[in-house]
């Protein structure tokens, strides 16, 4: 036994070391509790009814999300329908267009920007905004347009990584058998990316599921079924209000009592959504990664 | 002389003048699509500019009026909040922002990095595999739901802490859980995603030589990690701080069920009003003066977060110039 | 090697090692003593397992998963890799400077300080002295006085990479292992350093990983020549240089390999 093998304990290693762990535990803990509880609770009011039909108080009591579903995918792709091409847009301008200047500083500044704002923000923002703009009152569409200010952040950064992946020698390739730059960026470089589009799009369809906030302003509570008589009541529906799923499950538990299985019953529908989605994510991303 | 071809019902031309101009006018037509793409495009790129000033603009337009009705002192200082009769002074809704804020700082920071550390350094890979998707679906969770589970777990608890410390207190306003401590729980809980990633990030950049060093010396791990690991990753670590802290503040619905109603000012056990729950609770039946002091409050939020926005940037760029070799 | 002249004591015993990065069978039953306050040279072409084996003598290596090592390596007659050794106590008294300068990205003064205060030592005075002694040791205390407590990433190359040789000595080790030090350098810097290790030698065992033969010729009293995993030749640095008993040896030290 002499200096070498003389083992120090050190007391702080020890503390930091089960500190770490503790932390570690407790936070996969409070995952596992929030996964079992709504698993549990949630489906006590579960039922084949709860998912395919909507709410009604006459003749009868009815508990169903239906008309939720609907709005949330209503909102979905009007939300992506607009935000997509903007941000996929902005982006090819920022990488492929722009130079490095004032202004591609600012657009980048504003971009960050708007992706720090909180959605009740938003919310406020659109309920005048849209109201002022376009006339619209508690509406789908009105929902999906504040939303889709609310992603563009997340699509056209996405977006700027996946273009900035395509080498320099495709473009160069392109260009030196005579094509024009937007040919180049529509044949070349958009259909490598689309991977990483499709990445971002489903983040936001995470991100728009998720969303209450800023809905809660602007497209409202309504939760009935739609009724289309005819082909354009598709589309008008999209000026009605509409409650997605997140706003819904927040009525019923505001409303608490007898309601409160109900609110975990959207809740467990909402958390098989959004892992589903998660799982789209990380397998878009790994197929985007191997490019 | 060359066959010629006619271009149009007068014009004839020369075969080959003739494929010239055909490779001239799809040029032509190809150059307008160029032209016009570069403006789609360039519009497309100032959206988010445009979208920022409109949305500055909105803000100090529909809150302004309020607090110049109101008046700027006695809006920001005023301590009470009382609609009906005319109050709107949001002091103690400041005061709980910020507090809640702190709090959920406080107790989700340590936690956060102590967790981004297990899963960047000392976490084997059976272990690492079986965290990290935890914190990837905690942080896909919408806020509704952390709303939920906070006012059927988190509630309760507090509650029962409450009734244990004041119930020889006959001046206590008890809240039945829903109180600023619930708040900061369940706030906690929400940033934990952002710290424990942003955090896990920056270790795992600092260079290994830094750590070979370190070891060459005779430092054990974990005396490696604390005292030169984690003081390289500082300023990513800050901004994972700065990130959590904007989004505290700006969370609204997972605290609307847990804080309480009442614009008290901010003790742990009080039932309180945040900045956001505030607006949430009285958007829907709010009129006239009264909605305008909620857009009042709105912008007062939006001051804040744009606050953090800078402080945020500026620490990254200072960050920068540290590791600059 | 034939035999210790001049009454040379074997600070660092090394036999038949072998070391092993998964299948790759990267040293080859190396054979070789280190001699106290000497500096001794281990050269070679790149990839002939010279760096590895300056690692298993600090047990650096252990760092790395799927190595495997086998062999005898003694520090003063004890054996390093026993199970009871405590591996930090041992790089205490073997220290190691790194071929890319990596100071701390904290001030000079910190940079110096961390050894020491891993090791337990608290009181401000005691740093404040060994914090200047060291500096003076690597002789750029005169150069630093100033600015002790400005970052050590402000220094040039050269300057960062005395620190680090300072930053080592502060934790007063008995052997310092040098892995390829000047080769990021710029010439007046690294002549500075070679300097430097004349004079380390009289306080310090050094070994110094080289790819530069003229810098082995200049300071080493002692030259082992790599080659894919083997130790071919050792001996006495004049005698390797000048008369090499391997003719692979002399094939490495007349340019036909590099």
């Amino acid at each position: 036994m002499n200096e070498l093998t003389r083992k120090r304990i050190r007391i702080s290693d020890i503390v930091l070391k089960a500190l770490i762990l503790l932390s570690a535990v407790i936070t996969t803990a409070v995952v596992a509790a929030i996964i079992i509880y709504i698993v549990k609770r949630g489906l006590e009011g579960m039922s084949l009814n709860f998912i395919t039909t909507a709410a009604f108080s006459y003749p009868y009591e009815n508990y169903g999300i239906l008309g939720n579903i609907i709005n949330t995918l209503y909102i979905i792709i009007i939300t992506l329908l607009v935000a997509v091409p903007i941000g996929v847009g902005a982006a090819i301008y920022l990488t492929e267009y722009a130079k490095r200047s004032r202004l591609t500083t600012i657009i980048e500044f504003a971009t960050e920007t708007l992706a720090g704002i909180p959605s009740i923000i938003y919310g406020l923002f659109g309920s005048v905004f849209f109201y002022n703009l376009f006339r619209l009152q508690y509406s789908i569409l009105s929902g999906s347009l504040t939303l889709s200010l609310m992603i563009l952040p997340t699509i056209i950064r996405t977006t700027e990584e996946a273009i900035k992946t395509v080498p320099i020698s495709y473009r160069e390739g392109a260009m030196g058998i005579g094509a024009t730059k937007w040919y180049m960026i529509r044949t070349v470089i958009l259909p490598c990316c689309i991977d990483g589009i499709l990445t971002s799009v489903i983040l936001s369809i995470g991100r728009i599921v998720g969303e209450s906030a800023a809905l809660l302003f602007t497209a409202g509570i309504a939760a009935e079924l739609p009724n289309f008589k005819s082909f354009t009541d598709i589309f008008t529906k999209a000026g009605g209000a509409g409650g997605t799923l997140t706003v819904q499950l927040y009525q019923y538990a505001q409303r608490g009592g007898g309601e409160m299985k109900y609110a975990f019953s959207t809740a467990l529908v909402l958390l098989i959504v959004v892992m589903v989605i998660n799982v789209f994510a990380k397998l878009a991303a790994r197929k985007f990664r191997k490019v | 002389m060359e066959d010629t071809v006619k271009l149009t019902g007068t014009v004839s031309v020369k075969k080959s003048e003739a494929a010239l101009i055909k490779k001239t006018s799809r040029a032509v037509r190809k150059n307008a699509t160029e032209t016009v793409m570069k403006i789609v495009l360039f519009i497309c790129g100032i959206t988010g500019v445009a979208s920022v000033i409109l949305i500055t603009l909105y803000m100090i337009l529909s809150g302004a009026p309020a607090i110049a009705k109101i008046g700027i002192i006695n809006f920001l200082f005023g301590d009470t909040w009382y609609a009906k009769k005319g109050e709107f002074g949001i002091l103690p809704m400041i005061l709980t922002s910020i507090t809640g804020t702190t709090g959920a700082i406080i107790i989700g920071v340590p936690m956060g990095l102590l967790t981004a550390v297990f899963l960047a350094e000392t976490a084997p890979k059976s272990l690492r595999n079986a965290v990290k998707p935890a914190i990837e679906l905690l942080a896909g969770i919408p806020s509704v739901i952390y709303g939920l589970l906070g006012a059927v777990l988190v509630k309760p608890v507090f509650y029962y802490l409450e009734e244990l410390i004041y119930k020889d207190d006959p001046t206590h306003k008890f809240t039945g859980g829903a109180n600023l401590a619930s708040a900061m729980v369940v706030l906690s809980i929400m940033i934990l995603p952002t710290i424990i990633n942003i955090s896990e990030t920056a270790i795992k950049a600092v260079p290994e030589e830094f750590r070979e060093a370190s070891y060459g010396l005779g430092a054990t791990h974990i005396q490696t990690i604390f005292k030169v690991v984690i003081p390289a990753a500082k300023s990513g670590i800050a901004s994972g701080v700065v990130l959590g802290v904007g989004r505290a503040i700006g969370e609204a619905m997972a605290i609307m069920l847990v804080a309480g109603n009442s614009a008290n000012m901010p003790a742990l056990f009080n039932s309180v009003k945040f900045l956001t729950t505030g607006v949430v609770a009285e958007f829907s039946y709010s009129s006239g003066l009264h909605r305008q002091a909620l857009f009042g409050i709105g912008l007062v939020l939006f001051v804040f977060i744009i606050i953090i926005n800078i402080i945020l940037n500026v620490i990254l760029k200072s960050g920068r110039k540290g590791t600059a070799q | 090697m034939s035999e210790n002249n001049n009454n040379n004591t074997v600070k660092i015993h090394t036999k038949d090692v072998n070391l092993w990065y998964g299948e790759n069978h990267a040293l080859k039953d190396i054979t070789l003593d280190i001699f106290s306050n000497k500096i001794t040279a281990f050269i070679g072409p790149s990839g002939c397992g010279k760096s590895t084996y300056l690692k298993t003598l600090n047990r650096m290596n252990d760092i790395i998963p799927n190595v495997k090592i086998t062999g005898d390596i003694q520090l003063d007659g004890q054996d390093i890799y026993d199970s009871r050794v405590d591996v930090n106590a041992l790089r205490k008294k073997i220290g190691m400077v790194f071929q890319k300068p990596n100071p701390f990205p904290m001030s000079i003064y910190d940079n110096i300080a961390y050894g020491p205060r891993i090791h337990g030592i608290r009181s401000k005075a005691r740093l404040d002295e060994i914090v200047e002694n060291s500096l003076k040791g690597a002789a750029i205390f005169d150069e630093v006085k100033d600015r002790l407590h400005k970052s050590a990433l402000g220094l040039s190359g050269g300057q960062q990479q005395r620190i680090c040789i300072a930053r080592a000595i502060a934790v007063e080790p008995e052997v310092i292992l040098m892995d390829e030090p000047t080769s990021a350098l710029d010439p007046i810097s690294t002549l500075k350093i070679e300097e430097l290790m004349s004079i380390l030698k009289e306080k310090y065992t050094v070994a110094i990983v080289t790819h530069n033969m003229q810098q082995a010729t200049r300071i080493s009293d002692y030259t082992a020549f790599f080659l894919v995993g083997e130790m071919i030749e050792y001996g006495d640095t004049e005698q390797i240089f000048s008369h090499p008993v391997d003719k692979r040896t002399n094939d490495y030290i007349t340019g036909r390999f590099g």
